[in-house]
């Protein structure tokens, strides 16, 4: 049943989406990260405290909704936002700044992913600031440490740690579920895969080459997790 | 001791309301250069919050604290991070950095407060460490090491930063039995190398050696104080005793 011929000719051609998967999942998770650190440090700090409901708000909503949901308004729906804008900026003779919500099928798949990823990301970080105790903040004071001081040399190395294997987690997540940009019509892995066995009709050596692709970028990134992990350990956190 | 007494920590009528309850109620005394003196008193009567209230962890509602003369309440927020460094904190449960190794628990004031180099910092990290007998376990972190062995380095961690003052808030209440010596021990040897330290225990065996005032407080105000010899003689009927002696019976020494 499996097809040797086939096969060869199917690595290259999947190639292509590989590269383009890499290309969405690098800058989402390094942006999705990013997010995270930012949100979850407000969070977990509540400070400043103006910011913290419009926050929780963000990550209720991402955490709370389908990620296709989530890919379908920002792909289909913006676009429909910027017709009702658009007589309302011609009419005021305003820059054409509506059309920033035509996105892309690449952008609009990176932006959500990255917003997903940081929600999840936040509620790792939040939730690692809250756990470090009250005494090693008394502690930092006493010595004369200043809240930058405490923040930069107390809270985020041990934040940090505790989050990271969370963090790490939701990055392999992210791998995965890249491949729903498809259905946003982005050619990447999954949508290459599609295009290739609808056209062949050989859909079980397609996916299960796909397949392969995906489990050979999440043993990758779990590696390097692992790796990062084990360089910072210290007796007493996590698997340290 | 024929030098007049030259006062390194005052305090001054300090009261200190929490959650709407008056908790500090006027306390002020004074620590001459060299002095111990020891603060006992039922629990929660106050002595952890004076003791936060004198390191300005706490910010007091009435009163002031003064170092060598300088008033806490009148400094900024930037010179209270530096009156902080002058005054060296012992807490109840040690709170080392749990992400640090024992060298580095005392170094990283010397360095990110008071600027040493890491190599200059590391080296007084290990003098410290000596001088309360853990050379040997320089790099073993919190999770590692025993609460003697803990509240040995965090003592260390405070000498670092050369205070003027020391203020230990029962440093042994929360060690078992057998590892309560090693760290009077310490104490002791900072007494008699002349520290100036201000102590909360239950230790009372141990204050009536190393002191020459015990300061008796209650519901936040300090009810009484004495030479222990003085305050604490059956004979005296002060409250103190009474104290001391159901502390006595309870723990059995
Ligand atoms: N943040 C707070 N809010 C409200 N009340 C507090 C707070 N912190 C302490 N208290 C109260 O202040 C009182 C004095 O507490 P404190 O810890 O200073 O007593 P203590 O003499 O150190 O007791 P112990 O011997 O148990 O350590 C207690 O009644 C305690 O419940
Ligand atoms: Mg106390």
């Amino acid at each position: 049943m499996f097809d040797l011929a086939y096969y060869q000719t199917l690595w290259p051609r999947l190639f292509s989406g590989f590269w383009l998967s890499l290309s969405t999942i690098i800058p989402a998770a390094l942006a999705g990260l990013a997010i995270g650190v930012v949100v979850g440090t407000v969070r977990g700090a509540m400070f400043p405290r103006f910011l913290v409901a419009p926050l929780n708000a963000y990550v209720s909503l991402f955490r709370g909704t389908a990620l296709v949901v989530q890919l379908f308004v920002c792909y289909y729906g913006l676009p429909q936002l910027a017709m009702w804008l658009k007589p309302f900026f011609a009419a005021r003779g305003l820059p054409e700044l509506w059309r920033i919500f035509y996105l892309s099928p690449y952008a609009a798949s990176v932006l959500i992913f990255a917003l997903c990823s940081g929600a999840y990301h936040s509620e790792y970080i939040r939730g690692a600031i809250l756990s470090i105790k009250k005494g090693q903040f008394a502690a930092a004071r006493a010595l004369g440490f200043t809240q930058a001081q405490t923040f930069w040399n107390i809270i985020v190395p041990q934040a940090a740690r505790r989050a990271w294997p969370g963090c790490g987690n939701e990055i392999v997540y992210l791998i995965k579920y890249s491949s729903l940009a498809y259905i946003v019509t982005f050619k990447e892995l999954t949508g290459t895969a599609m295009t290739l066995a609808n056209s062949s009709f050989r859909y079980a050596e397609t996916f299960f080459a796909a397949g392969l692709y995906y489990l050979f970028m999440t043993t990758l990134a779990a590696w390097i997790m692992r790796r990062l992990e084990k360089a910072y350990a210290v007796p007493g956190f996590g698997r340290g | 001791m024929n030098a007049p007494a030259q006062p390194v920590l005052e305090v001054r009528n300090l009261s200190k309301s929490l959650g709407g309850k008056l908790i500090l109620d006027d306390v002020s005394l004074t620590l001459n250069k060299g002095e111990l003196k020891v603060l006992i008193g039922p629990s929660g009567g106050g002595k952890s919050t004076l003791l936060q209230c004198v390191h300005y962890l706490h910010r007091p509602d009435r009163g002031d604290v003064f170092l060598e003369g300088r008033s806490a309440a009148e400094m900024g927020r930037r010179n209270i991070c530096a009156f902080r460094q002058e005054i060296g904190m012992i807490f109840q449960d040690f709170n080392l950095f749990d992400h640090l190794d024992a060298e580095n628990n005392v170094a990283i004031a010397l360095r990110k407060v008071k600027g040493l180099a890491k190599a200059a910092a590391l080296a007084r990290a290990r003098a410290e460490l000596d001088r309360v007998g853990l050379a040997d376990k320089a790099d073993l972190f919190p999770a590692q090491l025993s609460g003697g062995q803990k509240q040995r380095v965090s003592i260390a961690r405070a000498l670092a930063m050369d205070p003027k003052v020391m203020l230990l808030d029962e440093p042994t209440s929360a060690l078992d039995p057998d590892l309560i010596g090693e760290v009077l021990n310490v104490v002791a040897d900072l007494a008699r190398g002349g520290m100036t330290m201000l102590m909360a225990t239950h230790q009372i065996g141990f204050a009536r050696r190393l002191t020459r005032e015990i300061i008796f407080m209650e519901n936040g105000r300090i009810i009484e104080t004495g030479r222990p010899d003085d305050l604490l003689a059956p004979a005296s009927e002060s409250r103190a005793a009474a104290f001391c002696a159901k502390l006595t019976e309870l723990l059995g020494h």
